[in-house]
């Protein structure tokens, strides 16, 4: 490993001897295991636990090139309030946006726990230079996001330079440290191999990561069980080692109250109880919401629900 | 060497497919091997009859007429098998009938009922008819004939269907469910479900995602799955199991005016 600066106290992990070793993760067996915790049975009290779990671990988010301050705003009253019929209902763990609307997010949701996550370093693709994309981060952090999620440069990992994509992380990091919590981005649907997801999840956490998430929603392969059980192990396998306590983030593709239910089962399987909070896991999803919504009005009144009920953003 | 005959078991018809219920439950009903739809697979094709209906809806009324006409041409050619489960091959040759008899209304039933209104003011003014959206359908005995009798005119209007069929008779609902899948009807345009009527039919009334009703089959407890349906004000239809009418068309269709201004 080439350059990278030295590290704030509680980050270091032996990379160095490790990367080239890190290998083998055993294809077969995890997808197995994905598999079988997916087909778990959930019974009605336990399902509403985990769909009103699901909304306070949800990042509401609207990543369009058509968003527009109204939407945003409009989305995040969505988000303090999910449910205007329904005050049982939970706020949401955070609006994510794009940059340039991270004013507008800001100014709806002060003085409610819901906090601004904006995504930066030349989101979705991260192929833009080095000095664009930390500037991109001081402003947003600057502009008061309390959340950043950064995308790796997959260009970079897949060639082989490693040290470029653990440097950028720590830059970046450099940037969050004490002001935002910073998420990496590891657009798993790109990296090709579970082998190289543990590498990219090691490499981010090394980095200074807070969470590591799946993908930013905009490639053809986003959020799958496997892959995110993949990233779930190397945090559990990062805890067991060193005692330091890393986040999760899957996004992208998760519509469906019933998938968002399979990968909390994942995450109490793997990491436990301590894990199935906000504070350590998100789900990055803005269609979810609405089915949750009807799941947990399904529950309240007996009848199956028509979407033309719900908002349509 | 004695030949062994490959046993038919009988499953839903949802989305176009033969899927197994998905709770993996069956019944025995008229000797044969039935599924047992849950609720789940009644929220499925629910889920899919609304989706279906976007596509059927825009269709023309030429071409719903021709699918019908379709519906009609496979019936006839498996006559001996609707027949072998239905009633008497009377019972077959009519549905076959009624179903033709509304293929011929696909393409007229605008002109019939819908209006060019006078009004008081410088505009076209026009009533056309347009679809419900998806009906649930308890259909009624006999088997075959009933069931015809009410689904025909639930599609015809461009509607899409989610049918429960006789809970003592199901086996005729899912042969002909087999001349749908080849008539080129849409997937998801009908549904078939076999069953408890007593557990499914609730869940369909109250369903609110449902448009309409057609309690033409229900017995006993009609009055309540009406009550079940007034929380997203459902249209409720009581017809006849043996009706021919256009009027069997117009009870899933809504009126919808138009004013568009003249000289502009």
């Amino acid at each position: 490993m080439a350059t990278a600066p030295a590290l704030p106290g509680g980050f270091e992990l032996p990379l160095e001897p490790r990367l080239p070793r890190l290998g083998s993760v055993d294809a077969v067996a995890l997808e197995e295991r994905a598999d079988v915790l997916s087909k778990r049975s959930i019974k009605r009290e336990s399902k509403v636990f985990a769909l009103e779990l699901a909304i306070r671990m949800m990042d509401l988010t609207t990543l369009e090139g058509a968003d527009t301050p109204g939407k945003v705003a409009a989305l995040s009253s969505k988000g303090i309030r999910p449910d205007p019929t329904d005050p049982g209902i939970p706020s949401v763990a955070a609006i994510c946006v794009y940059p340039n609307l991270v004013p507008y997010a800001l100014e709806r949701t002060r003085g409610t726990a819901v906090t601004v996550a904006s995504v930066a370093t030349a989101f979705p693709s991260g192929q833009s230079p080095l000095e664009v994309k930390l500037e991109e981060t001081r402003w947003v952090v600057e502009a008061g996001a309390q959340e950043v999620d950064m995308v790796i440069d997959r260009g970079a990992f897949l060639s082989g330079r490693y040290a470029q994509v653990y440097d950028e992380i720590v830059r970046v990091k450099e940037i969050c440290a004490g002001r935002a919590r910073l998420k990496v981005i590891l657009e798993t649907g790109e990296l090709g191999t579970y082998d190289n997801v543990r590498r990219a999840s090691l490499l981010a956490i090394a980095g200074g990561a807070d969470f590591i998430k799946t993908s930013t929603g905009k490639a053809a392969t986003n959020a799958t069980l496997p892959v995110a059980l993949c990233m779930l192990e190397v945090i559990r396998d990062v805890h067991e080692e060193t005692g330091r306590v890393v986040g999760m983030k899957v996004a992208g593709g998760i519509r469906q109250s019933k998938q968002a239910v399979q990968f909390l089962v994942q995450v109490h399987e793997t990491l436990g109880l301590a894990w199935l909070t906000p504070d350590r896991y998100r789900i990055g999803a803005s269609t979810l919401l609405n089915d949750v919504l009807m799941q947990l009005r399904k529950e309240r009144t007996g009848h199956y629900q028509n979407p033309d009920y719900f908002t349509v953003d | 060497m004695k030949r062994l005959p490959v046993q038919k078991t009988y499953k839903l018809f949802i989305g176009g497919a033969f899927p197994r219920s998905e709770s993996g439950r069956t019944l025995v009903a008229e000797g044969a091997n039935v599924a047992r739809a849950s609720r789940k697979d009644l929220r499925d094709a629910v889920r899919i009859a609304r989706q279906a209906g976007v596509g059927w809806a825009k269709a023309t009324a030429y071409n719903r007429g021709q699918v019908l006409y379709r519906i009609a041409e496979m019936m006839e050619t498996r006559r001996a098998e609707l027949a072998s489960v239905a009633s008497s091959k009377a019972e077959v040759d009519r549905a076959i009938d009624r179903v033709v008899w509304y293929a011929g209304w696909a393409d007229k039933i605008a002109q019939v009922v819908g209006t060019a209104n006078p009004v008081a003011g410088p505009y076209f003014n026009f009533t056309v008819p347009e679809p419900t959206g998806v009906v649930g359908i308890l259909a009624p005995e006999p088997p075959l004939l009933g069931l015809v009798s009410r689904l025909a005119p639930v599609i015809v209007g461009g509607n899409t269907a989610v049918v429960i069929a006789s809970e003592a008779h199901p086996l005729v609902a899912i042969e002909l469910a087999e001349c749908l899948a080849t008539a080129d009807v849409p997937p998801g345009v009908v549904n078939i479900l076999t069953g408890l009527r007593k557990e499914l039919a609730p869940w369909l009334a109250s369903h609110m995602d449902v448009s309409a009703l057609d309690l033409t089959g229900g017995d006993g407890d009609a009055a309540e799955l009406e009550r079940l349906g007034a929380e997203n004000v459902k249209r409720v239809v009581r017809g006849k199991a043996d009706g021919q009418s256009p009027y069997d068309i117009t009870a899933f269709l809504e009126l919808k005016t138009v004013w568009h201004p003249i000289g502009m």
